[in-house]
């Protein structure tokens, strides 16, 4: 094994990352939101709001890939709607990866900044409150704040699911070379390929260091904050 | 004048509460654990709804649920120090009280450099909450809460979560906060000796209601009060002027009524007003005047009404010239004595056991 990659490998990589940090841009306020209403907020329609956030944990990645052809498809309601008044082609692009990828990893998000709002102390919220905190001042100064722990350990594992989510981004946005084709995908490519074994061998070993540095990262980050919030 | 009227449902319990407060003044929302003094100031922070009730602040109206008033807390402008203090953690003390005084209303009556100076918190601005003692952080919570130039200042038991003698590192930083600043305050505590040192006026709470409320002098002979100090703490708070020191014993002569005190009390200008608690359980009682005694404080009065008291004892109540103070004797003392409503009496106190009950009258 030569320790460069080849062209091919780092235009994986490259995708998987770029498609990954996409997926995290687009995400990451609607979780927060979402974290947020399905914590602090009763409403008629929260426990099916909530399954419907988790619903990608449960289902076949193929079928949240077939779900999304059809609504963000060409024909599709909302992908003919966002074509007509954007421009925006998701079907066979990369942002249609982050999408995917997005859909998949945003139960995982939620779940972790859930946890972390439940443990902010909301007396801290009433004391900025008297202070005359409004309801936004009060969110962007104490609430996020003091949940980052959880929004940062919620990104960095939607990332690391985003850099490895397959089913549901070959069934929407197939397996294109420089486009979608992410390294599982490159791998899949390689394992059906005859006399791709060590082609896909190298793309495991990137995959497996990838997932490795993520997580480290993410232990040095939650040190860093835990530090800063002084506990 | 703060003016409160509130119900509010809670499951069983029920708060249904209306005192009023003359302001500058500091009011004691008095009671045993649980009789819904928090409820209470939660209800006046806005924190909690009430279900009906009036509150007005001299001329502005903070809730009244007949005319749909009811402004948000965070325009209330009620500064409010929690027992717990709630310092923000992502913040060190100067970046709390920062937090405080960027949102603050006007007029501005207080500095930011005042308040550092009033609560001695310039060596801790550096620190976050984790690293102060329970002391320095309620007294970074009170500089917080005064930043935001409250019109009125809520503290829920500030000093409960302190043993006594942190407590003592708070305490006076309150009296100065009344002395000086002349804020509005609602203080509530289920400890009397904070009650008697830093309340104007005393409201009890017994079982979510208000149920006697007045001077902290008058108050403190209300049998409800009595019920909840227990017998050994009850005493009549009476207000005297310092006369001046006397000079063999070095105490200092305070007029009390149409007699005279000497407590051991720091140097105080003749003039200046004292507030002495006299423990009922520390008062003698004689029928004739007393002579050859080391007592250093006789005072002259009348019985005004006996009444049982817990225990094999009676409370006498004696005039000493326009104040009432009251002394514990037993019941056989009163029937030797023949105790009654009208008889001239002398009142006999230990000038040591007065000492821990000396403070300074608010303003």
């Amino acid at each position: 094994m030569t320790p460069s990659l080849s062209a091919n490998e780092s235009e994986a990589l490259y995708l998987s990352l770029s498609v990954a940090a996409r997926s995290l841009l687009l995400s990451l306020p609607f979780a927060i939101l979402l974290a947020w209403v399905l914590t602090r907020r009763q409403f008629p329609g929260r426990t099916i709001l909530d399954a419907l956030v988790h619903l990608p944990l449960v289902l076949p990645p193929v079928v949240v890939g077939y779900v999304l052809l059809l609504l963000f498809g060409t024909r599709g309601p909302i992908g003919s709607w966002l074509q007509r008044g954007f421009g925006v082609e998701l079907i066979f692009t990369r942002n249609g990866a982050a999408l995917a990828t997005a859909v998949m990893s945003f139960p995982l998000m939620v779940r972790a900044m859930r946890i972390s709002l439940e443990n902010v102390d909301r007396g801290l919220e009433d004391a900025a409150r008297t202070l005359g905190a409004g309801a936004l001042d009060r969110f962007a100064t104490i609430t996020l704040p003091l949940m980052l722990p959880g929004v940062l350990a919620g990104a960095i594992t939607a990332f690391s699911a985003a850099l490895g989510e397959f089913g549901a981004v070959i069934t929407f946005v197939s397996n294109i070379p420089g486009e979608t084709r992410t390294l599982p995908l490159a791998l899949y490519a390689a394992l059906q390929t005859p006399g791709g074994d060590h082609a896909a061998a190298r793309l495991a070993v990137i995959s497996i260091a990838l997932g490795f540095a993520g997580l480290l990262l993410s232990e040095w980050f939650a040190r860093r904050v835990r530090r800063w919030l002084g506990r | 004048m703060l003016q409160v009227a509130a119900t509010k449902h809670l499951g069983a319990f029920t708060l249904d509460a209306r005192f009023e407060l003359p302001t500058p003044g500091v009011v004691a929302l008095f009671g045993r654990s649980g009789c819904g003094k928090s409820t209470l100031i939660n209800v006046i922070a806005g924190l909690l709804d009430a279900d009906s009730g009036r509150i007005a602040l001299d001329d502005v109206v903070l809730l009244d649920t007949g005319q749909h008033v009811d402004v948000a807390p965070e325009r209330r402008r009620i500064g409010y120090v929690f027992q717990e203090s709630r310092l923000f953690p992502h913040f060190d003390v100067a970046g709390n009280l920062r937090y405080a005084a960027r949102r603050a209303g006007s007029p501005r009556f207080v500095g930011f450099d005042l308040v550092v100076d009033l609560l001695d918190l310039k060596l801790l601005m550096k620190r976050r909450a984790h690293q102060l003692s329970g002391g320095e952080r309620q007294r970074v919570a009170i500089g917080r809460a005064l930043l935001s130039q409250p019109r009125l200042l809520l503290l829920d038991e500030p000093l409960a979560s302190l043993d006594a003698s942190r407590r003592e590192e708070v305490l006076p930083y309150l009296e100065i906060l009344r002395d000086q600043l002349a804020i509005p305050m609602v203080y509530v505590s289920h400890n009397f000796d904070e009650v008697l040192r830093l309340a104007t006026h005393l409201v009890l709470m017994e079982c979510g209601s208000t149920t006697a409320q007045g001077g902290i002098g008058e108050m403190s002979l209300n049998p409800g009060v009595r019920a909840i100090i227990g017998a050994e703490a009850v005493g009549a708070i009476v207000e005297g002027t310092v006369l001046g020191t006397d000079a063999a014993s070095g105490l200092t002569r305070v007029g009390v009524g149409g007699g005279e005190l000497k407590v051991p009390a720091a140097a105080a200008a003749a003039g200046a007003k004292l507030r002495v608690q006299l423990l009922a359980r520390d008062l003698i009682v004689a029928t004739r005047e007393p002579q050859h005694l080391s007592v250093r404080n006789i005072l002259r009065g009348v019985v005004t009404a006996v009444t049982g008291d817990e225990g094999d004892a009676d409370l006498i109540a004696i005039d000493i010239g326009g104040t009432i103070i009251m002394a514990r004797v037993t019941r056989a003392a009163t029937r030797e004595l023949k105790l009654t409503a009208g008889l001239p009496v002398w009142a006999l106190v230990k000038a040591v056991s007065l000492r821990s009950h000396f403070t300074r009258v608010p303003r």
